[in-house]
């Protein structure tokens, strides 16, 4: 009897556990269920090149012509509602219902919205590929644009809109921009990029409300500032879609709890991407990676935990990039709080720099900007001294 | 032809960057010169920068993985082959020949 694997979420994780399936020699059914009705693309050029209209939708399609072997049976267009863990039945909103030997949940994250911010017409989120033609099309008439938080992903918009010709602000609660993933100091020095190139940044200050009726006029600060605004972007951090997971017995937290290898405490159900929560020895907790290279590479793991066909590849080192005003923001590794930053090569003022976080003599994560060539030997040689997980 | 450098500055292991029409990048594995493409098709980022293994080069943005013989794309996220260009070395000089594509290549 032909086996069914029900991958739920068709964004690069759940493409990436499809591809895996094949590599992994699995020749059943593979259902790809997929909320949003356009095929497979890559989101880190929304808020860069395609936000730039500089690539087009064709430009960042994930999906290649070798796919065309893949044989997968898309559901495009249709949301999961619920999975029955008896049966292993994915359940979609038209009432009809998968049923499978396995499921991988790979239904990713969503952005987080400013209370109150919902039906001003000029306030957006930026995650999917509809949010950034809606932003594209309100970034072209000009004018103000303000940005709801300093994380990669305000900044790069905000890096998108001033070579758009926009004015623009940021607006930051923490005292310091990025500090949660690269440190007060470093997150320092990037959030200087802003200034370099003409923007805005106020840190310290949180958003007290959004002016306007029907269209937003301005953005109201915690210290009392009303800053006039055309165009508002939220870029607030994203939550996990689990919710539809709430009566299936899947063990959840921030995210799908998984073990290392993606294994929830569902047999024969998988988590991969930015849902899952896995299971870190290094960090001792669960820890959810929103980063691109994690819905790439996490699958394969997961597949051959779902596959019981051998040893799970070693967890890779995490890795994410940005691109703002021209800088190329580089990061690997595992940073905590009391690593110690050390400029190796390069220096912070001229944009062009090296830094490697150490941990008792031993450097646990790597930061580079305009090091590209660098970086990567730093990578290598962290991805070769990182104990992995047994 | 486009001058590159002389082979002693170009160590087995290494690469390096010609500027042409379209940029183009140079590698030394273990003695036998290889040119590509520089730019990577998937993303905007020069693959001289990139690590090199055994034939094949990797990405330094997202890790796609190119066979520096053929061009092929030889690990994903890219889907597109980069064009490989015909290199000379003569009297000590590296040189490449862009748009003509190297031998036994596709």
């Amino acid at each position: 009897m032909s086996r069914t694997i029900a991958v739920v979420g068709a964004s690069l994780a759940g493409l990436s556990t499809a591809r895996a399936l094949r590599e992994q020699s699995y020749d059943g059914r593979i259902v790809v269920i997929g909320d949003e009705v356009h095929a497979p693309y890559d989101r880190p050029p929304l808020s860069k090149e395609f936000l730039a209209g500089t690539a087009s939708l064709d430009d960042i399609a994930l999906g290649a012509p070798d796919d065309e072997d893949l044989g997968l049976q898309w559901r495009l267009g249709t949301t999961a509602v619920g999975l029955d863990h008896l049966s292993r039945s994915v359940l979609l909103e038209d009432g009809s219902e998968i049923r499978a030997d396995g499921v991988v949940l790979a239904t990713g994250a969503r952005a987080r919205r400013l209370p109150g911010g919902d039906g001003l017409a000029g306030v957006h989120v930026l995650r999917s590929l509809d949010d950034a033609i809606a932003l594209r099309d309100d970034l072209a008439a000009g004018g103000r644009l303000v940005v709801i938080g300093a994380g990669f992903i305000g900044a790069e918009v905000a890096s998108t809109a001033r070579k758009l010709g926009l004015d623009v602000t940021v607006v930051e609660t923490q005292p310091v921009p990025l500090a949660g993933p690269l440190g007060a100091d470093m997150g320092a020095v990037c959030a200087e990029l802003h200034a370099d190139h003409g923007t805005r940044l106020l840190t310290g200050t949180g958003v007290a409300g959004l002016v306007g009726t029907g269209r937003v006029e301005a953005v109201d600060l915690s210290d009392g500032t009303r800053l006039p605004a055309d165009v508002v972007v939220v870029g607030i951090g994203a939550t996990p879609n689990i919710e539809w997971l709430a009566h299936s017995g899947v063990a959840l937290g921030n995210g799908v709890l998984t073990d290392a290898h993606g294994a929830t405490n569902i047999p024969g159900v998988v988590a991969v991407g930015d849902c899952a929560a896995a299971w870190s020895a290094t960090a001792e907790r669960h820890v959810r990676i929103e980063h691109w290279t994690n819905a790439l590479e996490q699958p394969a793991t997961a597949v051959t935990t779902l596959l019981g066909a051998g040893e799970p590849a070693p967890t890779p080192v995490p890795y994410f990039w940005s691109d703002q005003y021209g800088a190329r923001i580089q990061f690997a590794g595992s940073r905590r709080e009391g690593d110690v930053a050390r400029v190796v090569e390069g220096s912070c003022a001229d944009r062009s720099f090296l830094v490697v976080y150490e941990r008792d003599g031993r450097p646990v994560a790597v930061l580079g900007m305009n090091q590209p060539r660098l970086f990567t030997r730093w990578r290598r040689q962290l991805r070769a001294a990182v104990p992995t997980a047994p | 032809m486009i001058p590159v450098c002389p082979t002693t500055a170009l160590p087995p292991g290494e690469a390096t960057r010609v500027e042409a029409d379209e940029p183009i990048a140079v590698f030394n594995v273990d003695g036998e010169f290889y040119a590509i493409d520089d730019t990577c098709t998937h993303q905007d980022a020069s693959l001289a920068d990139g690590w090199l293994d055994g034939c094949a080069v990797e990405c330094p943005l997202h890790a796609s993985c190119f066979d520096l013989r053929t061009g092929k794309v030889s690990g994903p996220p890219a889907k597109t082959p980069v064009r490989t260009h015909r290199v000379v070395v003569q009297d000590g000089l590296v040189y490449v020949q862009p748009g003509s594509p190297a031998d036994g290549a596709a």
